[in-house]
């Protein structure tokens, strides 16, 4: 009975009607638009570099998939207002983790993936119960979290670990060709497109969870509680629960994070990882999340780690040879997407727009605004 | 504990609000910690408060924790009040550092990257440093105050690209300051028995006190952080106010990383400051400050800051590994927090009750 009513509230049509009006769709649409402005740029500066061939466009997603699952967790977190900042230790943590017992215990390859997974769980599900049972400030918490993750890497080992398995390497190097998309090479071969395992596992990810957010209850209470935990709370949602599951569910794909960067990179290092958090939230970020919390969609998420990666493959091109420049320049990227963003919400707000995180309590005006 | 309070009757009431006062307080907490640690090392190293006179120098534990904590005590001050009027953090102090020496090195050092002569005045190099601080801090202040973006968003820029940015001051290399002159600001200046790192962050502890006590900025700062869209109907400029709090930092992160370069004799853009935003973002939440902005304490940052070299030194004097000490400063910290934690305080002061009405009850 309680169910029903709670759902009544959440429920679809209400939130589709108040979309179109939405932050979150404003942000999307500017992320999207400028990735396709920057792949086309590209091609066109480095008519020589292959950026019309399939291949390269879906090496952006095998270079980038373990990228796209830390990102998508921490669009998660943001989405509630919190913030996770261990996930790169984590990843480094895991590699570390899958690389000394396939070294030293010779188990099978697949007890790796459980225990990751469940490390990634183990790490949400403490930062979780502190930040949302004992109410410590997120930033705190997942600082200490990453602290304990990167010493952890070197009480295993502070030394580099090869992976010699070679079930583990046959799985890091499959790849899985993709019909129909293939260029002609100069000498007649084709050349297929095709996405490694950890890119399928990745984009399934992504489906799954742009499902889940949009159309559960658990999916929409995130953006409630993000928009505004109070109304949240007067609504029947249990804020400390859901809030807890969302950082358990940031450490789950945390956990697959680190499987996907062990099979793209395979080896255990200590400086593994080092760093993606950064890189993690700032992809959130261009993606159109807003850390104060209840704007944020998995899809723009996806196109701020394409854009990361294209990035990272035009800066080499450019003909820069100094080795700290990439940085600088990638930082500039950050800097005028941050600066795109923050004007247009700014002026569509002048313009009349209502564009604030979500606020469900308030649909009713927004239908009356919507009328006139 | 009966005898006493039956005993000091007379004193009760005048006692009462006094404990009161000072179980509430919110520095009670970070300096108990503070105690533990200290009488922890105690035990374990007698020669804790051992001082003897090296070289001409002070040295020793509680010295050598001074020591080593000046620069983190200095950038500690300036992400107090960015905390305190944003509710966010800045998170390119570290890279400030870098920028700040670098751009020292390049006017002491010209072209050249390992030398001892000054090419240019040893004030204005350590100026133009302290302007680059500054400058960063404006970018990082007009991002947050201007832009409306939030503040760890808008300090991950500089973070990002900062100490690549140091690297190109410096012509992508370690740059040596090999000018005994230079070591005056970060080792001592002969004659003074005290490190002079010491000695710089009481004198910036103490102008930033005056500075939040003198004039209403740190009232400003306060009201902004609790309210800013209030504190604006009032008449406040907040923006200003947020701007101020970031070149502020800058300043003091600038200060911090001329010190450290002076300390080491060197410029290694890669490697000044490097880590220290998140010890600066740990000293302010242990020195009880709310992370979300508001009330502030610059006496409570300070004494974070001291906990968490303390903490530090007594791990390295436990033959704990550099690389691993971050696994003992994690479970530390977490206990640290838990315990001042609001939730946790309530839950005890339940328990404790609990236990107390049950032991009376059973007493009647």
């Amino acid at each position: 009975m309680k169910d029903n009513k709670k759902s009544n509230i959440l429920s679809p049509g209400l939130l589709a009607k108040r979309k179109s009006l939405s932050n979150t769709g404003v942000l999307l649409l500017i992320t999207v638009s400028l990735f396709v402005l920057l792949y086309i740029i590209s091609s066109f500066l480095f008519a020589d570099s292959n950026f019309t061939k399939f291949t390269v466009f879906f090496n952006l997603f095998n270079n980038k998939a373990y990228l796209l699952m830390l990102a998508l967790g921490l669009t998660v977190v943001i989405i509630t207002g919190s913030i996770d900042i261990s996930v790169g230790a984590v990843t480094g943590l895991i590699s570390m983790v899958i690389a000394s017992t396939l070294l030293a215990h010779g188990v099978s390859v697949i007890w790796t993936i459980p225990v990751s997974l469940g490390i990634g769980l183990a790490f949400g599900a403490v930062q979780g119960f502190l930040i949302a049972y004992m109410e410590i400030q997120p930033f705190i918490v997942t600082l200490a979290g990453m602290f304990f993750a990167r010493g952890m890497i070197s009480v295993i080992n502070s030394n580099s670990v090869p992976i010699t398995n070679k079930t583990f390497l046959s799985w890091s190097s499959a790849k899985i060709y993709i019909p129909f998309l293939y260029n002609v090479r100069n000498n007649g071969t084709h050349d297929v497109a095709y996405l490694t395992p950890a890119a399928i596992i990745a984009i399934t990810v992504l489906i799954v969870l742009i499902i889940v957010l949009k159309k559960t209850k658990f999916g929409r209470s995130l953006y409630a509680i993000g928009g505004n935990g109070q109304s949240a709370l007067l609504m029947g949602i249990n804020v400390k629960k859901v809030k807890f599951q969302a950082h358990m569910l940031c450490g789950l794909l945390a956990g697959i994070g680190g499987i996907l960067y062990t099979l793209f990179a395979p080896s255990g290092n200590p400086g593994n990882g080092y760093g993606y958090e950064i890189d993690a939230i700032s992809s959130s970020v261009i993606g159109g999340a807003m850390l104060i919390g209840g704007v944020g969609l998995p899809i723009g998420t996806l196109f701020g780690v394409l854009i990361n990666a294209l990035i990272e493959r035009v800066v080499p091109l450019l003909g820069i040879v100094e080795a700290s420049w990439p940085r600088i320049i990638t930082s500039a990227f950050l800097f005028a997407f941050i600066v795109i963003q923050s004007v247009f919400v700014s002026t569509s707000r002048k313009g009349g727009l209502r564009l604030q995180p979500l606020k469900l309590m308030k649909f009713k005006r927004y239908r009356r605004d919507l009328k006139l | 504990m009966s005898n006493l309070s039956s005993g000091n009757k007379s004193a009760k009431p005048a006692l009462k609000p006094l404990v009161k006062s000072v179980l509430s307080s919110r520095l009670t907490f970070p300096l108990a910690v503070l105690l533990i640690v200290v009488v922890q090392n105690i035990i374990t190293t007698p020669t804790f408060f051992h001082i003897s006179i090296t070289n001409g120098l002070i040295s020793g534990y509680i010295p050598n924790i001074l020591d080593e904590a000046s620069r983190l005590v200095i950038v500690t001050l300036g992400m107090t009040l960015v905390i305190a009027a944003t509710g966010g953090v800045d998170i390119s102090v570290g890279p400030i550092m870098a920028i700040a020496a670098s751009f020292c090195g390049l006017l002491l050092n010209g072209t050249e990257y390992r030398t001892d002569i000054f090419h240019s005045p040893l004030i204005l190099a350590l100026l133009v440093g302290v302007i680059g601080g500054a400058l960063c801090g404006a970018f990082n202040g007009f991002l947050v105050s201007g832009l409306k973006i939030q503040p760890m968003i808008a300090t991950l820029i500089l973070y990002m690209a900062g100490r690549s940015i140091a690297k190109q001051i410096t012509h992508g290399q370690t740059i040596y300051l090999m000018n005994p002159v230079y070591k005056w600001l970060g080792v001592q200046i002969p004659g003074v028995p005290i490190r002079t790192t010491i000695i710089i962050s009481t004198v910036m502890v103490i102008l930033v006190v005056l500075l939040v006590k003198l004039t209403s900025l740190g009232l400003y700062v306060q009201s902004v952080g609790i309210n800013g869209s209030s504190a604006r109907l009032v008449g406040l400029n907040s923006r200003a106010i947020i701007f101020m709090a970031f070149v502020i930092c800058g300043i003091l992160a600038a200060v911090a990383g001329l010190v450290e370069s002076s300390n080491v004799g060197s410029v290694n853009s890669g490697e000044l400051g490097s880590g220290i935003e998140m010890d600066a973002i740990l000293a302010v939440a242990l020195g009880g400050n709310m992370l979300g902005g508001g009330k502030f304490s610059i006496a409570g940052s300070v004494i974070g800051a001291y906990i968490i070299q303390a903490i530090k030194t007594t791990l390295y004097a436990m033959n704990v590994r550099a690389d691993q000490l971050n696994v003992f400063k994690a479970l530390i910290i977490i206990v640290i927090i838990v315990a001042s934690s609001n939730v946790f305080k309530e839950k005890l002061k339940k328990v404790t009750h609990k236990v107390f009405s049950k032991n009376m009850s059973v007493g009647g």
